[in-house]
């Protein structure tokens, strides 16, 4: 992955696969750190699987023996001198909560550190993707905080869906807005 | 300033269109968005003809959407258009050749031959 942001997509997926209602993606940034929240609501996994899931030769697709998502996004904290973690609980009973949340912090100022890249494209591809899954988009940094939740969005937009091109659109300039 | 209360327009001028929406599109193109197709550059290419399709007013012509690993990795991004019975496989994608996927293929019914994966493997 040549940007933190296509990892930051490509982990997100994990958690539309796993059928979440709610999606966070939170990014926290101080001075030295860059820290990346992934939360869902999806299936979430046995304490066997999430010790397995970090091992390229563990994955869900069928089309090959080896899974990289996980293991690049936790090389690309790591070889900053960052971490890695995540927690998983499945429903151990009718009605019980289950989700996962994979945490990262990169040290920005490490020389193998990657740029976080254009995380509006990976925002606007998660929403396009999956219109009936709620996100949740927050990124603090320099005391400013941009934020963008599909649920608040939903109301206004009745039943026009989340994924039309004109709402699209919109998403990208309202994150573009904040960012500037 | 861009708002929130923009969206409350946006559904008002969309609502005059929902008989076009609710016509089915023909065409389906699917944009293969699994590790392998994301690290290729698929996202650039999805986002193309999101764009691409909808300024060419061909939102009831063609749906975009996204799928897993299609199993031909090495030749990521990978995009099939669907039309009817027939599949097309268009490989090592690039935003500059969804230009003329959607003029050509979407839009006038010709495929670009030399994108497709027969093409690739020759």
């Amino acid at each position: 992955m040549k940007e933190l942001s296509l990892n930051i997509l490509d982990i997100a997926k994990n958690s539309v696969k796993a059928g979440a209602a709610n999606v966070i993606i939170k990014l926290e940034e101080n001075e030295d750190d860059l820290k990346v929240i992934i939360a869902d609501d999806g299936c979430g996994m046995p304490s066997e699987m999430v010790a397995r899931v970090t091992d390229p030769f563990c994955t869900t697709r069928t089309t090959r023996k080896v899974g990289l998502g996980i293991p690049f996004y936790k090389l690309a904290a790591e070889q900053t001198g960052g971490r890695f973690e995540i927690v998983s609980k499945t429903k151990s009973y009718e009605g019980d909560t289950s989700g996962t949340t994979v945490t990262a912090v990169f040290k920005k100022k490490h020389i193998d550190c990657l740029p976080l890249g254009d995380v509006i494209s990976t925002v606007s591809t998660l929403i396009q993707g999956s219109p009936e899954i709620d996100f949740v988009f927050s990124h603090e940094f320099d005391g400013k905080k941009v934020f963008l939740s599909t649920a608040e969005m939903r109301e206004l937009l009745g039943d026009v869906p989340l994924n039309s091109p004109e709402v699209l659109m919109w998403i990208r300039d309202y994150l573009e807005e904040q960012y500037n | 300033m861009k708002s929130l209360a923009e969206l409350a327009a946006i559904r008002e001028r969309m609502q005059s269109k929902v008989n076009i929406r609710e016509n089915n599109a023909s065409m389906r193109i699917v944009v293969g968005m699994a590790t392998c197709g994301i690290s290729a550059g698929a996202r650039p290419v999805l986002n193309a003809f999101v764009e691409g399709v909808a300024n060419a007013g061909l939102s009831n012509k063609a749906t975009v959407s996204q799928t897993g690993c299609i199993g031909i990795c090495q030749y990521e991004p990978v995009v099939e258009v669907y039309n009817g019975d027939e599949k097309v496989t268009y490989v090592n994608m690039t935003p500059e050749k969804v230009a003329k996927v959607i003029e050509d293929h979407i839009k006038n019914g010709k495929v670009v031959a030399e994108y497709t994966i027969g093409a690739a493997t020759k």
